[in-house]
């Protein structure tokens, strides 16, 4: 069966140890995780974790019954699907020889980043979009030199109803 | 006014209504010790930490209450985990309360310090550390709902020091809701009906009952349901006892070493009902192969046991006693005789198969068959004793050879296989139950692994009785390597045994021996009619194998017979 990346979103118990109960239960059963995401909400009692997680759909429905089952998980979705938004964030420090500066620049542009750190031989760029934005302008800024690059995972909210 | 963490822990026992508790004390609980000595709760002080969890789990398995200890922390919290681990597999409803070092010192590596919350954290099915004496009580009162309700299962509550030192006001917190757990008790009627169009269906239908029937406490529901419309019943080893084993119907234990008409009627039958079970790979053999003909219903409080192992056509998330109540009422409205008719050629087959392949052994005149001295054990007992056994053979000859007609009467380690654990269970059990004749069927391994609390059996008058089938061997193991490992016995030979009659006149048991067939008799009558502790030493034929036997990994209808 094929596996396909699913963002599942729950909201715990803002508790120490809630997250490494979800996380152990992930590495306990095998399950993998793609990226995590934790804060906690505007009730400071509560804390929305974002997984990214890949299993076939079998598997994904043990994955969510298992998590229901954590005595700290309030509520969980899976957000997969036109239905939610998503986004991550990026900072890449990138290489800027003069040669690039003015393409790094218009990249910069039509991606809507910013330039949020400059130097003689280098630009930090801060992005945020959805996955297949951010796989695009890591792939256009690799040929220039990605010196570093800090990612979060997906965060995914589901759009309210019109 | 005012009163301290330790007498709170006091005022929950006394509303949970706690009446025994099994632990080992240390300087991190002492104050909640001191505090108890003021209740009229019993206190059983144990030998080994590990026991003392073992103990409560027997207590808990024969009663159906929640079973509570009480450790220090460091060593005293760890030594707790496998008894934790083993109820965890079994969903046997626990309270563990441990103690650990003042919160002050939590993290500085102080002495008998560990983070048992951080390593009990996978084998509870929840845990806490109280940081601080005001929400002492709602912990502690969370854990015993936790525990006992939905699918049951151990919980852990660390305390530290100057927790059960510190004072609060107390109020009744009475009951109690959780907002994130609320375990489905309730079936869903429409999945219901599709059961009950199933079973009006099927000519081949085959009940398979786990230990969720006892944990519910629907064996008379199943008992109703199996014997109306006379479906046979097959029973996971946890299971059995749900359904009476000298029934008819009883097909007996399925699985690596089910009955040979168990398995056959699992490969033959176009629908398995299972009711609290969890399709264990010790229950299916390969699974693509596992009753590869049948619709599959599945009742379980648990929604993660559904579809895990194996695929299924009804599912049915709800208490397996209201699910079974709720069943036999939509029957009510079916022609049962007609159901119950379509039945008899699959009954006849079974008939059959039973006759096919009886489960058996050879007898001798020499040498003590182990399956001789459980089937003397029945007969003696009348089939009334509560049973405990350690893990392996010894285990597995007690399924097969004790028929147990009544619910909570056979505490095994099913899920997690611990050996060590039938000797401090028939403790627990026996504390539970003084008056009745609780039983623990060992072998020369396992007994060595918990043996020390024949001193707490002494110590307290519990009167358990220890079958030791002695074959010098790491019987099971050695059964493995017999069959797939051409005969190398690597380390399973356990040599220098102790001299079991000595040991237990050593801790002040009686200690009896039968190394003949024919003295097995006079000495289990010896040893069970003797009001004390005894150990029965039956030093039995080395070699012998567990049959029928599903090689791992191996369709469940291919056995191997002798």
């Amino acid at each position: 069966m094929n596996e396909e990346k699913h963002i599942l979103t729950m909201l715990v118990d803002n508790k120490p140890g809630v997250l490494s109960r979800v996380v152990g239960l992930f590495s306990g059963r095998g399950f993998n995780i793609e990226s995590l995401c934790v804060a906690p909400t505007v009730d400071p009692a509560v804390s929305r974790i974002t997984i990214v997680t890949k299993a076939n759909e079998p598997l994904m429905e043990q994955i969510e019954k298992q998590l229901r089952k954590l005595i700290n998980v309030i509520k969980l979705r899976d957000m997969t699907g036109p239905r939610a938004v998503k986004r991550e964030m990026a900072l890449i420090c990138v290489s800027a020889k003069p040669k690039n500066r003015d393409e790094i620049l218009r990249i910069v542009d039509i991606f809507r980043c910013k330039v949020v750190d400059v130097g003689p031989e280098f630009y930090t760029i801060e992005a945020t979009g959805d996955a297949g934005k951010m796989k695009a302008l890591v792939n256009l800024l690799l040929p220039m030199g990605i010196k570093k690059i800090a990612r979060t995972g997906a965060i995914a909210l589901y759009r309210e109803p019109h | 006014m005012k009163i301290t963490g330790a007498q709170v822990l006091m005022e929950v026992f006394k509303e949970e209504h706690v009446d025994t508790i099994f632990g080992f004390p240390g300087g991190m609980v002492i104050d909640i010790y001191d505090e108890m000595l003021n209740t009229d709760i019993r206190h059983i002080l144990v030998r080994h930490e590990q026991g003392a969890v073992h103990a409560a789990d027997g207590y808990a398995r024969a009663t159906g209450k929640v079973g509570v200890c009480l450790v220090t922390s460091g060593p005293g919290a760890t030594n707790t985990v496998t008894g934790i681990a083993t109820a965890y597999m079994d969903s046997i409803p626990l309270v563990v309360i441990t103690g650990q070092v003042p919160t002050h010192l939590i993290g500085n590596d102080a002495f008998q310090e560990v983070d048992i919350v951080g390593i009990t954290r996978p084998c509870t099915k929840h845990n806490y550390l109280v940081t601080d004496v005001d929400e002492l009580a709602q912990v502690l009162k969370e854990a015993f709902h936790i525990a006992r309700s939905g699918r049951p299962g151990p919980v852990l509550v660390d305390i530290p020091k100057n927790v059960s030192m510190g004072k609060t006001t107390y109020a009744s917190l009475g009951n109690i809701k959780i907002k994130s757990y609320n375990p489905t008790y309730q079936p869903h009627q429409k999945q219901l009906h599709k059961v009950v169009k199933l079973i009006k269906k099927s000519e081949r239908p085959l009940i398979f009952a786990g230990g969720g029937v006892l944990l519910s406490g629907a064996a008379e529901e199943l008992i109703h349901l199996a014997r109306r419309i006379r479906i046979p019943v097959t029973m996971s080893l946890m299971g059995l006892g749900g359904f009476p084993g000298s029934d008819p119907l009883s097909l007996g234990m399925l699985g690596m070493h089910g009955t040979y008409r168990a398995n056959m009627c699992t490969g033959a039958c176009d629908l398995l009902i299972g009711v609290g079970v969890r399709f264990d790979d010790r229950v299916t053999g390969k699974t693509d192969c596992f009753a590869a003909q049948a619709k599959i219903v599945h009742i379980d409080i648990d929604p993660t046991s559904l579809r895990k192992n194996v695929p299924v056509a009804v599912p049915v998330v709800g208490d397996c006693k209201i699910s079974l109540q709720l069943l036999n009422q939509l029957l009510d409205e079916e022609n049962l005789e007609e159901i119950s008719a379509q039945h008899q050629p699959w009954l006849d087959q079974i008939e059959e198969w039973k006759q096919a392949h009886k489960l058996d052994y050879h007898p001798n005149e020499e040498v003590i068959k182990p399956q001789y001295v459980i089937e003397k054990l029945y007969q003696l007992t009348g089939g009334n004793a509560i049973i405990t056994t350690e893990v392996g053979q010894n285990q597995m000859w007690t399924a097969q050879y004790f028929h147990f007609d009544r619910p909570r009467q056979l505490l095994t380690s099913g899920g997690l296989g611990t050996m060590g654990f039938g000797l401090p269970a028939a403790i627990g059990a026996q504390a539970a139950f003084p008056e009745r004749l609780v039983v623990d069927v060992a072998g020369d391994g396992s007994i060595q692994m918990n043996i020390q609390e024949m001193a707490t059996a002494v110590q307290y008058s519990l009167p358990v009785k220890v079958v030791i089938l002695n074959n010098c061997y790491l019987g099971m193991v050695r059964q493995w390597q017999q069959l797939f490992y051409s005969k190398r016995y690597a380390c399973t030979c356990m040599e220098n045994a102790p001299d079991f009659v000595k040991l237990a006149e050593a801790f002040g048991a009686l200690g009896l021996r039968a190394t003949k067939p024919h003295e097995v008799e006079a000495v289990l009558a010896e040893g069970l009619g003797t009001p004390r502790p005894v150990i029965m030493d039956f030093v039995v034929e080395q070699e012998e194998c567990v049959y029928p036997m599903v090689p791992a990994g191996a369709p469940i209808t291919e056995m191997l017979l002798s």
